[in-house]
């Protein structure tokens, strides 16, 4: 059955306190999700005070802060710092959001950091994404033909290519997908907003040549059908993507090609 | 994801089951017929409120109130089935207690949904 409450091992207790250095004026303080697999200790929220004339005007700049000045300990992944990459997807203030692109003044009160929800935590904010991965190359993410290669590039009609806007952004951070209720609960076999954005974004490519046997692989209860139009996805994507629209014209393929 | 199987044969599972589309669309077509179906229920339950059990009666033995009566009762059971099956399938993970109550379940609305359509048929034959 469904969790509604975390277990034993996950409830969070309180860590510790970092405070700010004293001659700071607008002080603003980060409430971070700490836990260390080799401790054998329940999760903790440390607290980090910050001076914000001192810091970025990001999220990932003062957590960047503090791992370079505070607490060396702090353990997350960043790479690119624009939005780009999707390495720093974590919970902020609530909603799955990029640290990077995530303005610490558009947060009201203090500023709470927890991993993207219902993954695996492998440390602090670094989250287990190996399934979530071999869930996109399940769909085979990749142009697929059989007429013969062309001498040059694949031609497509600007029209064609309109067809791609709003799904060949997603740089696969995971937020929607780990924001989506129905892949909380079914993570095994639903393949969540995420995958099957990716998966009508090669079903729509008036270039690939599988697009029936693309549609055969999600004809399933589980694997497209968990979509319940929850919109958290869309919702929470920091790039303003819909997935959910993706999923949406994709079930309308399935009915179009029955009859 | 710590085990020796590789995580892509974890992801494709026992692979697509290829179908769902006609739950899918069952679902939409009985929850669009039961939009007008409830409209015209409601305003004929309003048209024999208060009204005698006799004279409720006899609008029911109209061959085609009798039938939309019917037809609407046997979409609520139908659309009613499709969404609980939904509602199991994604909350209850253990298979056996979930196939039981997947069967449960549908002999429960089809039940339900014979019982209701005989009711109808008695008015109209007089029986009840």
């Amino acid at each position: 059955m469904a969790e509604f409450r975390l277990p034993k091992n996950s409830r969070i207790s309180k860590g510790k306190h970092y405070p700010a250095p004293k001659d700071a004026k607008r002080v603003k303080t980060f409430r971070i999700y700490r836990w260390e697999p080799e401790a054998g200790q329940n999760p903790r929220v440390d607290s980090y005070e910050i001076d914000l004339d001192r810091t970025g005007p990001m999220v990932l700049d003062a957590v960047i802060k503090i791992k370079n000045e505070i607490d060396p300990t702090l353990t997350f992944r960043r790479s690119c710092r624009e939005g780009v990459c999707g390495s720093c997807a974590f919970n902020i203030d609530g909603k799955n959001t990029l640290a990077c692109t995530m303005r610490t003044e558009d947060i009201d009160g203090d500023v709470r950091i927890y991993p993207l929800p219902h993954m695996p935590v492998v440390k602090d904010l670094v989250t287990d994404l190996t399934h979530f991965y071999a869930q996109l190359e399940s769909i085979e993410p990749w142009i697929k033909t059989d007429t013969a290669k062309p001498s040059r590039e694949r031609l497509q009609t600007p029209e064609d290519r309109a067809k791609l806007d709003g799904y060949y952004e997603c740089i696969l951070c995971a937020c929607c997908s780990t924001a989506c209720p129905s892949y909380w609960w079914n993570p095994e076999r639903y393949l969540g907003p995420a995958v099957l954005l990716q998966a009508y974004r090669w079903i729509v490519d008036s270039r690939d040549e599988a697009t029936g046997e693309r549609l055969d692989e999600l004809e399933d209860p589980f694997k497209l059908y968990r979509c319940h139009t929850i919109m958290n996805c869309a919702n929470t994507c920091p790039k303003g993507l819909n997935p959910a629209r993706a999923i949406a014209e994709t079930k309308k393929l399935m009915v179009e090609r029955r009859g | 994801m710590s085990s020796i199987r590789s995580s892509l044969a974890g992801a494709r599972g026992l692979g697509s089951a290829k179908s769902g589309t006609g739950h899918f669309w069952a679902q939409r077509v009985s929850a669009i017929a039961l939009a007008p179906l409830t409209l015209w229920f409601v305003i004929c339950l309003a048209s024999q409120f208060g009204a005698s059990y006799d004279s409720v009666t006899e609008w029911l033995s109209s061959p085609i109130q009798a039938s939309l009566l019917a037809i609407y009762l046997a979409a609520i059971f139908f659309h009613a089935q499709l969404g609980l099956q939904t509602v199991l399938e994604d909350y209850v993970h253990a298979e056996g207690i979930k196939m039981a109550s997947l069967i449960g379940l549908q002999l429960l609305n089809i039940l339900l949904a014979v019982s209701a359509v005989v009711s109808v048929l008695m008015i109209l034959v007089g029986a009840a």
